[in-house]
């Protein structure tokens, strides 16, 4: 199986993954709050699993946070 | 009451929940203000941390509003994805909409902060622009659909107070029908007071409550004077002379004697 070169939070890192689902199930994300963008586009959760990821892209996962 | 795209609040302080010296603080500091709504912010989560899981069972455990923000987004696309991450996330439509100009003063960029709020009503989004006092971007907020508006009083963080009264005052007497939050640089309770004098609708704060040596006092400070400020608006204030006045009555006066001075 071959890795892809991805960006997940700013930091290059390579996975196994082939898709957004796949990935956030691989880093313990399953049933937690989170929410997910592929380049810059949301994803919605209903679109993880079928969201298919390619090499160099930028991925992100947010959760709550603190704010003003 | 105050009432924001159609539901009513009583409490007319907006508390953020960032900068408390730890979640327990904020928790009592939320209690001591009465806040219905609290501010709350997305970032990326740690897959060995996760610590945005926690702070999200605390806020569930409020019983509050929460208003996402956009904070720290420097352009329309930034600010448009994570609105639509954060709704997701917090399951509201809300957002604190935040586009920021410059990383000194911590600006609004009024030109982005208009396209995107535009852009988000379009999608259904309820927007709380994080504005100036700029009568002109206010009228083009509200064009774009927006039925709140967020002046900042000063730089965000700064506790400066209301750098320009005319302003507010001018924003105030316009808009007279569209709810008006203060909205960053509040340093004190009689700051908060001043903008409740004005006729604001409610503040935003969370630094002056977080950075108080004793924040959940501070909060509950704020919210006395919030509400004395509004009360004080309602009981409509004297005008404003640049002479004396006698308030004690003058006829009578004892050794008065027609022809003095």
């Amino acid at each position: 199986m071959s890795l892809l070169k991805i960006t997940l939070n700013g930091e290059t890192r390579e996975t196994d993954a082939e898709t957004l689902g796949e990935l956030c199930a691989s880093l313990g994300f399953s049933d937690m709050k989170i929410a997910t963008a592929l380049n810059g586009e949301f994803v919605p959760v209903g679109r993880r699993a079928e969201t298919r990821l390619g090499q160099d892209d930028r991925i992100e996962i947010v959760a709550p946070r603190q704010g003003g | 009451m105050v009432e924001f795209y159609g539901e009513s609040f009583t409490s007319r302080l907006i508390l953020g929940s960032a900068l408390y010296p730890s979640p327990e603080i904020f928790r009592q500091a939320a209690e001591a203000s009465g806040a219905e709504i609290v501010t709350v912010s997305l970032r990326r989560e740690g897959a060995r941390e996760k610590t945005g899981q926690d702070f999200w069972r605390l806020v569930q455990s409020l019983d509050v509003r929460v208003l996402p923000n956009t904070a720290g987004c420097r352009t329309v696309k930034e600010a448009v994805t994570t609105a639509m991450m954060a709704r997701e996330l917090f399951d509201t439509p809300w957002v604190k909409l935040e586009v920021i100009a410059n990383d000194d003063t911590l600006q609004p960029d009024l030109f982005g902060l208009v396209e995107a709020a535009a852009t988000l009503t379009g999608e259904g989004f309820k927007v709380f622009p994080y504005t100036t006092e700029d009568l002109s971007a206010a009228e083009k907020l509200l064009a774009a659909g927006c039925e709140v508006l967020m002046p900042w009083a000063s730089p965000i963080g700064s506790g400066q107070g209301l750098n320009n009264p005319t302003g507010l005052e001018s924003l105030r007497a316009y808009f007279p029908k569209v709810p008006l939050v203060i909205d960053a640089g509040i340093g004190a309770p009689s700051h908060a007071a001043a903008a409740m004098e004005m006729g604001y609708d409610a503040v935003l704060l969370n630094t002056a409550v977080a950075k108080a040596e004793d924040p959940p006092k501070m909060a509950s400070a704020f919210a006395q004077a919030i509400r004395a400020g509004r009360e004080g608006f309602e009981a409509g204030l004297m005008p404003r002379r640049n002479m004396a006045t006698p308030s004690t009555p003058v006829a009578g006066t004892p050794f008065f004697e027609f022809g003095d001075a």
